[in-house]
């Protein structure tokens, strides 16, 4: 293993500490229980949105808190969910007393830790689950599809409604029709290493990919030879429109997530594949989003996800947004 | 079941659990994403550290500081559940009061249901219940028995053949028919983990 590493108990604290410091204009790190927030404290009336998960997925989720997006983030030890703590000590700093939506990917720990997070915070709170996975129904590590990628979609356009006033009815609503418009799809060329681990996750030979990869790493549909971009582009789209069937007339946001070892030459190639094929199927594409925000450490490969889109979620789209990893209208 | 008993207890767990750490990873590697033996190890650690501030505490106490120190010292499904574990033991009834193996029979089943709750996960699904809660079963049977140690040699028995029985386990449930067959043939991690925490614990009830 080859990382920028001075041991592996301080590695969460020591990268936490320095992405408050380069980002101290909008956020603040806590440590102790761990949570990422807003610089400025919630307005009042504001609903608040706190997300979280294992870390080794950055920007996702610390990255997306700021003005638009997340009012707080809580960040797990790498790939482990975070602890029930965590989420009542950030609901308590952000609330305004208009309540907390918190926003979790559909895997077992997220889901349970959440859970008692939510049980233990007083106020008022509701929370979203994201599962736009289409690769696999049920994985090792969920019931039901995996939440990914599309999670970072979900984390925008619900942000930009509960910051015009949105209220926590109406955030869990749209929050639920985005992650219902979207579906997702990943490939690996590489695994990923978990720093306490020290070696792989998993072996992949020179010539294969797993395709339908997690995000952690964790097994997809299939083990196959590599192909070209093309084929593979070709492959994850037919699973994503099988599942999400766009009509003709109904425009869409294309999102090419890189794993985090994938540089943005191969994700832009991966984007003019995509946008080839959908135009050959009469998808419109109206949107488009490319960069690494959904990672899974250093793996090499992609995850590709179509995001249905109405007025409403265009509108808070294109709305502004000022976090670390997304900065756009202001 | 005292606080010196358990501390003695996550000491014993604690050995055995790092003596078999390099077989679990792999299970999990082979099949999940290889978090679940650090999350176990470090929350053994976490408890046996506590020894100094809850060795003259009521159990009661002792127990709530063990699941919050589980709860927010773990993270992961294992945090989630393990905590829910202990807090749920705490909240037994007359804990002041001496607490004999009938009592901790029924603290431990009640420990499991709430777990089977929170993860609302039965048997036959691939994971640590698969042991938990025919275990929690075995117990409820044995509990008012005088004569509880052969009994406990059966519950290391059905603790190690369910464990055995996650290997073949998956493509039954439903779950993952695309990852079925390549989640076959590997043991549960956490069905491990938990098999060798009873073996340990129920071997040393035994032997004392």
């Amino acid at each position: 293993m080859k990382k920028f590493i001075n041991n592996n108990d301080d590695f969460l604290k020591e990268s936490l500490t320095g992405f408050g410091k380069a980002h101290s204009d909008i956020i603040n790190v806590n440590l102790d229980p761990s949570f990422v927030s807003r610089k400025n404290k919630t307005k009042n009336g504001k609903v608040s949105l706190i997300s979280g998960g294992g870390s080794g997925h950055e920007p996702m989720h610390g990255g997306f808190v700021g003005h638009g997006m997340l009012d707080a983030a809580c960040p797990g030890f790498v790939f482990s969910a975070p602890t029930p703590d965590q989420m009542q000590a950030a609901a308590e700093h952000v609330d305004s007393g208009a309540g907390v939506l918190f926003i979790v990917k559909n895997y077992s720990g997220d889901i349970m830790n959440f859970q008692m997070g939510a049980e233990m915070y007083s106020g008022k709170n509701d929370s979203i689950v994201t599962n736009d996975d289409v690769a696999v129904e049920d994985s090792t590590f969920t019931t039901g599809r995996r939440g990914v990628a599309a999670t970072v979609l979900v984390e925008k356009i619900v942000g930009s409604l509960a910051e015009n006033g949105g209220s926590l009815e109406e955030c869990k609503k749209l929050g639920e029709k985005v992650n219902k418009n979207a579906g997702t799809m990943g490939v690996a060329f590489t695994s990923c290493t978990v720093p306490a681990a020290g070696k792989p996750t998993f072996d992949i030979g020179d010539d294969e990919m797993e395709f339908g990869v997690g995000i952690h790493g964790e097994p997809g549909r299939k083990r196959e030879k590599i192909q070209a971009s093309k084929t593979i582009v070709g492959n994850i789209l037919e699973a994503i429109l099988d599942n999400l069937k766009p009509e003709k007339n109904e425009k869409n946001l294309l999102f090419v997530n890189g794993m985090g070892g994938t540089p943005l030459t191969e994700l832009y190639l991966v984007y003019e594949d995509a946008c080839q094929i959908l135009q050959s199927k009469g998808v419109q594409v109206t949107k488009s989003l490319v960069g690494n925000y959904c990672t899974s450490l250093e793996m090499q490969g992609a995850s590709i996800t179509l995001l249905k889109c109405d007025d409403e979620i265009l509108k808070h789209w294109d709305s502004p947004v000022h976090t670390a990893a997304m900065r756009w209208g202001m | 079941m005292s606080v010196s008993f358990l501390i003695s207890q996550a000491k014993s767990v604690q050995k055995v659990i790092d003596e078999n750490s390099a077989e679990i990873e792999v299970l999990d590697q082979k099949i999940g994403d290889g978090d679940h033996i650090f999350n176990i190890q470090r929350g053994l650690k976490l408890v046996v550290e506590l020894e100094d501030s809850i060795k003259d505490l009521p159990l009661a106490k002792a127990l709530n500081m063990i699941a919050m120190k589980v709860l927010s010292g773990i993270g992961g499904s294992s945090g989630a559940l393990f905590g829910t574990f202990f807090m749920t033991m705490a909240k037994s009834p007359d804990l002041d009061k001496d607490v004999d193996f009938n009592k901790a029979c029924e603290m431990i089943i009640s420990g499991i249901k709430a777990m089977k709750e929170r993860g609302k996960a039965d048997v036959g699904e691939k994971t640590m219940m698969d042991v938990l809660i025919p275990v929690s079963e075995k117990l409820n049977e044995l509990k008012n028995e005088n004569e509880f140690k052969s009994g406990l040699n059966e519950v290391i028995k059905i603790a190690e053949e369910r464990m055995l029985s996650t290997k073949d386990m998956l493509a039954t449930k439903g779950r993952a028919s695309f990852l079925g067959e390549r989640a076959k043939g590997h043991i549960d991690p956490g069905a491990r983990s938990s098999q060798l925490i009873i073996d340990t614990i129920c071997k040393s009830v035994i032997n004392n």
